[in-house]
């Protein structure tokens, strides 16, 4: 199971995979757990596998706990990896400098594929430009007492843009790139003068200010209103042709989902439970896991308000710090056969590029990616 | 009949050093006994403030300066905060606030925090409202033998059952839940959603439901009631409101929400809600909306009726006026 290298290296398509990614975090011990030497450790991300397509939206969707954020740091490089790695293929500038470095890599098809948590120094500043990050909370993740000029520079002299002229033209056109124009109006604010749109917009100026090539959007819409999340979506998209970017888009939300995406990874406490093309995935659902979360979407129709809406799964995501053995979904699963309290399912191909990992699923074919 | 509560002309400002903002501004409407009334509106258009305000509970700066509120024909405006506090507040319209998991005080016992409020109203010894505050568990799904724990020992989504059976705990007529919901999964919302219908067909239970999303409000509202800029600009049934928006405001926010299977160009409304220290003069929404006529920019419009028991404040509806 999992990504066989051989699979990677015929592909011409991919900017980043996770090969067998596990990102494990120990907590604190009380006395008596230290001296009956028993560790707490919380496996957010427990053995992924994920394919990223250049030029693609991929979404990770799950419900809160299930690592999708730990997940998308890792992708970013925020976290090295407990185990496994992720490799990513760089522009051609920056491939030759982590060659240069020795950083370790596979061959692929579309090129090099660099292992990300290998790299260090000045390579490592390389790479922070090329993936970059837009954060969940468009109040929090701006510092209050910075200008808007301020926070868009800030990476540019981080990342050794000595010209100050060159700067403002770079924040100018990065403003005027998410729409907030004119430019000179905003230049000179403070976070607390803009709206919520406006500053999920900084955010995304942000992010893209140094030319990334990938861009991992954590939840970007989720705290903004119903009214302004299409136009947020939309800009998106948009950057995302205009400047040949490709999109990890992490969200709990599938309706939203439905319209960004062109994969979609379910994810469910630490691991990908299904992966497939946005319409296989929200069309024909084959995990029991996203059966349920479909079902569980509220729609704009009154007509069912008096009946009780059957969400076939029971309880709640449970922690990440004691993993049910077999089939990690076992305990909520409407299905759940002898089988899925001792084995762990593999993933079966269920359809093109689609996978499950469920036992129900048996008789497929067994996946190779 | 007359309904059991009735709010009138609502107005409630908050009085800044930077001026006045008109937070609700003139909100009527009215909710049967077992009626389930969704208030909707985007971040700033006062709908929470709204809630405060049927409890009475608006924080200062801000003070409910006119209208009234009227549960089964006594106006509790009218009534010495005394006797709001022994007599309606929690007894007879309780509050599930938004932020419900930090709701709850987390050094003290679940089971204790639902007694206090019980103790607080009634004349019953600890042991009893203890009984209660595990009977109220369970009517709330969670397992009563939890009424001691701690709210750290619950997920999420078991804490916000307990802020909702603390809401419930003096029986009360109406429950306001303020985005119940908005921090919480889609399994677990579902579920939620359900003990709520659970809750109305059972017990006869009025639910006043303040969210941004309307999704969530068709899952079980009957009437549905949209704010924008401290006004309600359309009022009516759930079936007209979703299938026939009569609103430029509603329309908007109905092509805004993505849905599973549905298109991919999404549309959206531009621009945002104005400040309300100083809102645009006529319609409040004219600034944003793409049928603006002349007369929006001076005149307020009234309501106008487009049928059954559906209104909308938008001058489209005035007969004569040219909807080019």
């Amino acid at each position: 199971m999992g990504i066989k290298i051989e699979e990677l290296s015929s592909r011409d398509d991919i900017i980043l995979a996770g090969i067998g990614v596990k990102m494990y975090f120990s907590l604190a011990r009380s006395i008596s757990e230290i001296l009956a030497r028993k560790s707490r450790v919380v496996k957010a991300v427990d053995g992924v596998d994920i394919l990223i397509e250049k030029g693609k939206v991929t979404c990770l969707v799950g419900e809160s706990g299930c690592g999708k954020t730990t997940l998308g740091k890792l992708i970013v490089g925020l976290y090295r990896p407990t185990e496994g790695s992720i490799v990513y293929r760089p522009s051609d500038e920056l491939s030759k400098v982590l060659l240069d470095a020795g950083v370790p890599y596979i061959e692929s098809k579309g090129g090099l594929l660099f292992d990300m948590a290998k790299a260090r120094g000045r390579a490592l500043k390389m790479l922070r430009r090329e993936i970059q990050i837009v954060f969940q909370d468009p109040y929090g993740s701006l510092n209050p007492r910075m200008t808007i000029k301020d926070i868009l520079e800030e990476p540019l002299i981080i990342h050794g843009y000595k010209d100050e002229k060159e700067r403002l033209e770079m924040v100018i056109k990065a403003l005027e790139d998410v729409k907030l124009t004119p430019p000179e109006e905003f230049l000179y604010r403070y976070p607390f003068q803009l709206s919520g749109g406006q500053r999920q917009r900084v955010n995304i100026a942000r992010a893209i200010i140094l030319g990334p090539r990938l861009v991992v959007a954590d939840e970007p819409v989720s705290m903004l209103d119903v009214s302004i999340r299409a136009e947020i979506l939309k800009l998106m998209l948009d950057l995302k042709e205009r400047r040949n970017l490709t999109y990890v888009f992490i969200t709990h939300d599938l309706a939203v989902a439905s319209i960004i995406c062109d994969y979609i990874n379910v994810m469910y406490l630490g691991r990908i439970v299904e992966y497939g093309p946005t319409d296989e995935i929200l069309l024909k659902p084959k995990h029991p896991y996203t059966q349920a979360l479909i079902a569980a979407v509220p729609s704009p129709d009154p007509k069912g308000r008096w009946r009780i809406k059957e969400v076939p799964i029971i309880g709640e995501i449970p922690s990440a710090l004691s993993i049910p053995p077999g089939c990690r979904f076992h305990p909520r699963c409407p299905y759940a056969m002898e089988k899925c309290k001792i084995n762990d399912p593999p993933y079966f191909e269920v359809g093109y590029k689609h996978l499950s990992a469920c036992w129900l699923n048996e008789g497929e074919k067994v996946a190779k990616i | 009949m007359t309904a059991l509560l009735e709010v009138r002309n609502l107005k409630t400002y908050f009085f800044t050093l930077r001026g006045s903002v008109r937070a609700v501004d003139g909100v009527s409407f009215t909710l049967e006994k077992g009626e389930a009334l969704g208030i909707v509106g985007e971040s700033g258009s006062g709908k929470s403030t709204l809630g405060f305000s049927l409890l009475r509970l608006v924080p200062p700066p801000g003070r409910i300066v006119e209208g009234s509120i009227i549960l089964d024909g006594e106006d509790i405006l009218k009534l010495p905060e005394e006797r709001v506090r022994k007599e309606i507040r929690w007894k007879r319209i309780s509050m599930i606030f938004q932020s419900a998991l930090n709701a709850l005080n987390p050094v003290k016992r679940i089971g204790d925090q639902i007694a206090d409020a019980i103790m607080a109203h009634e004349d019953v010894d600890k042991k009893e409202a203890l009984e209660r505050a595990a009977e109220l568990l369970k009517s709330v799904g969670i397992d009563p033998r939890r009424v001691n724990n701690y709210p750290h020992e619950f997920s999420g989504g078991m804490k916000q059952r307990a802020v909702i059976a603390m809401a419930l705990a003096l029986q009360p007529d109406v429950v306001i839940a303020d985005e119940p919901t908005t921090a919480l999964d889609v399994v677990v919302q579902a579920q939620i959603l359900n003990l709520f219908k659970k809750l109305r067909k059972e017990k006869g239970l009025s639910i006043i439901l303040i969210t941004h999303d309307l999704s969530l409000v068709a899952e079980i509202a009957d009437k549905v009631a949209i704010m924008y800029a401290g006004k309600i600009v359309e009022l009516g049934p759930s079936e007209k409101i979703y299938t026939e928006p009569a609103h430029p405001y509603t329309k908007g926010l109905m092509a805004s929400i993505p849905r599973i299977g549905g298109s991919k160009e999404l549309a959206w409304i531009p621009g945002s809600p104005p400040d309300l220290r100083n809102p645009p003069p006529g319609c409040r929404f004219h600034p944003r909306c793409p049928f603006a006529m002349e007369i929006c920019r001076r005149e307020e419009p009234p309501y106008f009726d487009v049928g059954d028991g559906h209104i909308s404040a938008c001058w489209l509806h005035k007969e004569g006026i040219s909807k080019s």
